[in-house]
């Protein structure tokens, strides 16, 4: 029996050492992202995009011509991750920074990287009126629902009944209002030319936020306006379950409110 | 039945244990091991490697870029 199980294993490994070879590898980390170990929890939505984004920049070779503007929140630290140019915004004044940059340097490619606590809180302001100057970046929006770095309190994101360290009864709409549809605000905007909500919990949601990863850079290129990405994502420390638990959640509670699909695409 | 025969390696030292690839996996290939990483968590490995067909799921939505994933196809 020691002997077949032995037999086995050698067989395994045999075939394994045939296949892992560099030729037929067909999928790998891309250079783009360094060797840092990310600070993110275990199964943190912030970790795909950043993935995604970095392979998006290096299949279109941009790498040099690209400036990140990093946001305060879990991505703080993302200049740590990505080996591209980046500039570092206060609280939620990522957009405003993300004008100034690119309108020195028109022939880079400017994208902003912020959480919804920056974005849909205290950077709505600068948000809404980059959008509507038509600003020639990219916004990437990460939508969880709470604030994550400071301990999971309520955002304006936040959905209906949702559990927070600051709700906990659940957001009751009547005394803290709606989970705002920052996205859905800024469509009606002349000035952005493609808004989309994306999600990156299941293989398939990953490759279609990838293209959408993609194209936000391509109409940045075309200088064609604002491009803003929305990805509904998870914060399971804060939402106090496992990633696995609270990719289902979101499927299940999110998606209703922020339902996936291109908003606006010109 | 003829199929892809595949192959992953993970990056010990960057996994954080998440389960999202063993959840992703359609062959369930991948288990967390027993023993831990430098950073204390359990890393994936592939338990039952006959079953891998290199489709990439795992690594498609591995939130630390750990995971290499190599195909042959049959």
């Amino acid at each position: 029996m020691q002997i077949a199980t032995y037999l086995l294993q050698n067989h395994t490994i045999m075939t394994l050492q045939e296949i892992i070879q560099p030729a037929n590898k067909v999928y790998g980390k891309t250079p783009l992202l360094t060797d840092t170990p990310m600070h993110y929890c275990p199964g943190c939505s912030h970790g795909v995009v950043h993935k995604l984004i970095a392979e998006v920049i290096e299949e279109m070779g941009i790498q040099d011509i690209t400036i990140g503007i990093a946001p305060v929140g879990c991505a703080v630290f993302a200049y740590n991750y990505i080996d591209i140019d980046w500039q570092e915004a206060a609280h939620g004044r990522a957009p405003a920074l993300a004008t100034a940059v690119n309108r020195l340097l028109p022939e880079s490619c400017v994208f902003t990287y912020q959480g919804d606590g920056d974005l849909a809180a205290i950077g709505t302001a600068e948000t809404i009126h980059a959008c509507n100057r038509g600003e020639n970046i990219a916004i990437f929006f990460i939508n969880n629902g709470i604030y994550g770095m400071t301990g999971g309190q309520m955002a304006p994101t936040t959905i209906e009944g949702m559990v927070t360290s600051t709700s906990p009864e659940g957001r009751d709409v009547m005394l803290e209002g709606y989970p705002l549809k920052i996205s859905n605000l800024l469509t009606i905007l002349d000035g952005t030319c493609y808004v989309t909500r994306q999600a990156v919990h299941t293989p398939a949601t990953v490759i279609r936020a990838k293209k959408a990863i993609r194209k936000a850079f391509e109409n940045t290129l075309a200088k064609k306006g604002t491009s803003v990405v929305e990805f509904v994502s998870t914060c399971n420390s804060g939402w106090k379950m496992t990633p696995h638990q609270a990719n289902q959640w979101m499927a299940e509670h999110m998606f209703k409110v922020y339902p996936l699909g291109d908003l606006k695409d010109q | 039945m003829a199929r892809n025969k595949g192959a992953v390696v993970v990056n010990i030292e960057r996994c954080k244990g998440c389960h999202l690839c063993e959840e992703a996996c359609p062959s369930d290939v991948l288990e967390m091991n027993q023993q831990t990483n430098a950073m204390g968590y359990h890393y994936a490995y592939m338990a039952n490697a006959e079953a891998c067909t290199g489709c990439v799921s795992c690594a498609y939505v591995c939130p630390d870029a750990c995971i290499t994933v190599y195909r042959v196809k049959s």
